[in-house]
């Protein structure tokens, strides 16, 4: 069951990857990878059930709080024109 | 099968990055890419290399990344199309041939009998922590066995960050 979980949200990923590679806004590549950290949350976790290993949720936990920092970054940078 | 679509999922980001010619969109898939790395390594059980490549990978470089974009400029210069393509696509493919036919000899994946698991590895396990007094093995090689390896690599990047920071402050262009 974790395994067919794990085939859907990659197929998820390949889809959004589509949407990253083809672009054609900035904003579009940002969504794409935001979207992408989310699914790799949940790849990590479904991952640590199926190899038996449950405490990777901790691993997901913490990629859910860093997920968001580089999409900050590149929005500040496009609002302003700098990172200060 | 779960690793094949990484593999390729990386191996399509590292293309795309390199391909498309606005170098923020670079940037982030250059963050995405390391988001998927990350994940094979989970995979392969090293975790802590995987918190590094997540945060120093998809959160730091993009960052720092991004900070130089905006102190430079955003597009690539178009670069006149190189005539002379034949010798270095020659040279390249000899190389990986040779490289490829190099990881022939090597022993498998997670082979309890390759040269690597016999070296060192049994004395670390079976006496690292009543020679070190650590319990965590790996902290036990970082730390103590491998200490002024770790204290040089620490002054690497502690120089590192001092030459980031000395370029990235102050001055706006």
């Amino acid at each position: 069951m974790f395994s067919t979980a794990a085939v859907l949200v990659l197929i998820a990923v390949l889809i959004v990857l589509y949407r990253a590679v083809k672009g054609p806004r900035i904003y579009d590549r940002v969504l794409a990878v935001n979207v992408m950290g989310t699914k790799t949350v949940v790849l990590l976790a479904l991952i640590g059930f199926i190899y038996n290993r449950p405490h990777f949720l901790d691993i997901a936990l913490v990629y859910a709080l860093i997920n968001f920092i580089a999409t900050i970054a590149i929005l500040k940078y496009k609002e302003t024109g700098s990172l200060q | 099968m779960i690793d094949l679509v990484m593999l390729f999922l990386l191996v399509v980001c590292a293309l795309v990055a390199i391909h498309i010619k606005d170098l923020l969109g670079s940037a982030v898939l250059l963050s995405a890419y390391s988001l998927i790395m990350a994940v094979v390594w989970t995979r392969l059980n090293a975790v802590d290399v995987a918190f590094t490549e997540a945060s120093v990978g998809a959160g730091i470089t993009t960052v720092l990344l991004i900070a130089a974009i905006s102190r430079t400029a955003r597009g690539e210069e178009l670069m006149p199309r190189a005539r002379h393509v034949l010798p270095g696509f020659v040279i390249i493919v000899v190389t990986a041939a040779v490289l490829i036919w190099g990881t022939l000899d090597m022993p498998d994946f997670a082979d309890p009998n390759a040269p690597a698991n016999l070296h060192v590895a049994p004395r670390y396990i079976e006496h690292s922590a009543e020679e070190t007094g650590v319990i965590n093995m790996v902290t036990a090689v970082l730390a103590s066995y491998r200490g002024y390896d770790t204290l040089g690599e620490t002054t690497v990047i502690f120089t590192a960050g001092l030459g980031v920071i000395l370029l990235l402050r102050g001055r706006k262009r």
